[in-house]
């Protein structure tokens, strides 16, 4: 009859398949490292290239509280653009590259059911987000960007946490309080972006890869 | 402690009926296909012990197609969750005070 061993170990193998099987449990910590520290060196890049000079002329406020932008140096707007762009792409390949290693180690298909519901709940606020923040700048709300996109990005990484690990929907949180603080600290919009997605990327993904990656 | 014993199930003593009512217990609706590749059995065993579980009205199956393939998947039924919940707590409370 079952003794302690088979109960310990059938109740083991629930849950190992519990959570292989609802779960997208193939993303690495060591992906969250490695966006932290490309977001870091973004956040540097766009430093240096908006410290030095004026690059965008607002009218004086008006009733909205906007000022309409009266002239854009569009060389330091590409800047930032192709800046973030790149961070962008290199955090979605190095993400994609350690969660496929690891969904060999773990016997999951890095794209599975899981993945895919995880990534469409991501990306929906995500490009709610963007969007929002194309609109910003064109009211001319510059200051409120940075931290706007933390705001979108934790509620997309809320929204994704249900399918993968929690400390996603933890980090999530943390980005949303961040992006709040940012609002109200204004003009110091790339501080905030720099701490929140790379500061606050590397913990939760040092966090994540001793818990989960080991 | 025979008591606890008595109360675990054995539709549920084998490993791959454990699994699949694991898979299913957190699942709606999971594919023939994806079962077998979670569990890593063949075909023909992955069927026989669906077929058991059939049986005892623990799991219900939906067959359609898609396309022109036929697309057969599962998902537990309320008796069948009930009794995998009590199978799991048995297993809980002989770890806990030892057969």
């Amino acid at each position: 009859m079952a003794s302690n061993q088979e109960s310990l170990d059938a109740l083991k193998d629930i849950k190992a398949l519990m959570e292989k099987s609802s779960r997208f449990i193939s993303l690495s910590g060591l992906a969250g490292v490695f966006s932290g520290i490309f977001a870091l060196i973004g956040a540097w890049a766009a430093w240096w290239r908006t410290n030095s000079q004026v690059w965008v002329v607002r009218a004086q406020d008006t009733d909205l509280g906007t000022g309409e932008i009266l002239q854009v140096d569009w060389s330091v707007v590409w800047f930032l653009l192709i800046d973030a762009a790149l961070v962008f792409s290199l955090s979605v390949l190095v993400s994609y590259y350690f969660s496929k290693k690891k969904a060999e180690k773990v016997g999951q298909d890095v794209w599975g059911p899981h993945s895919k519901q995880m990534l469409i709940n991501l990306s929906l606020p995500l490009i709610t987000g963007g969007l929002f923040c194309a609109i910003l700048f064109y009211h001319g709300l510059i200051g409120l960007i940075a931290p706007t996109t933390l705001i979108f990005y934790g509620i997309a990484l809320l929204n994704a946490g249900k399918f993968s690990f929690e400390e996603i929907s933890y980090l999530g949180m943390s980005e949303i309080l961040l992006g709040l603080i940012g609002l109200v600290f204004k003009g110091q919009g790339l501080l905030f972006w720099g701490l929140g997605f790379g500061v606050l990327h590397i913990v939760y993904g040092v966090l994540m890869y001793t818990r989960h990656d080991r | 402690m025979k008591s606890i014993i008595h109360q675990l199930d054995k539709a549920f003593e084998n490993r791959i009926r454990l699994g699949v009512m694991s898979v299913l217990c957190v699942n709606e609706w999971v594919e023939f296909k994806e079962l077998k590749k979670l569990l890593d059995v063949t075909d023909g065993n992955l069927a026989s012990h669906i077929t058991a579980l059939e049986k005892k009205e623990y799991i219900e199956v939906r067959k359609r197609f898609v396309g022109k393939k036929p697309n057969t998947s599962f998902a537990v039924t309320k008796s069948g969750r009930k009794a995998f919940e009590d199978h799991l707590s048995a297993l809980e409370s002989l770890l806990k005070h030892g057969a």
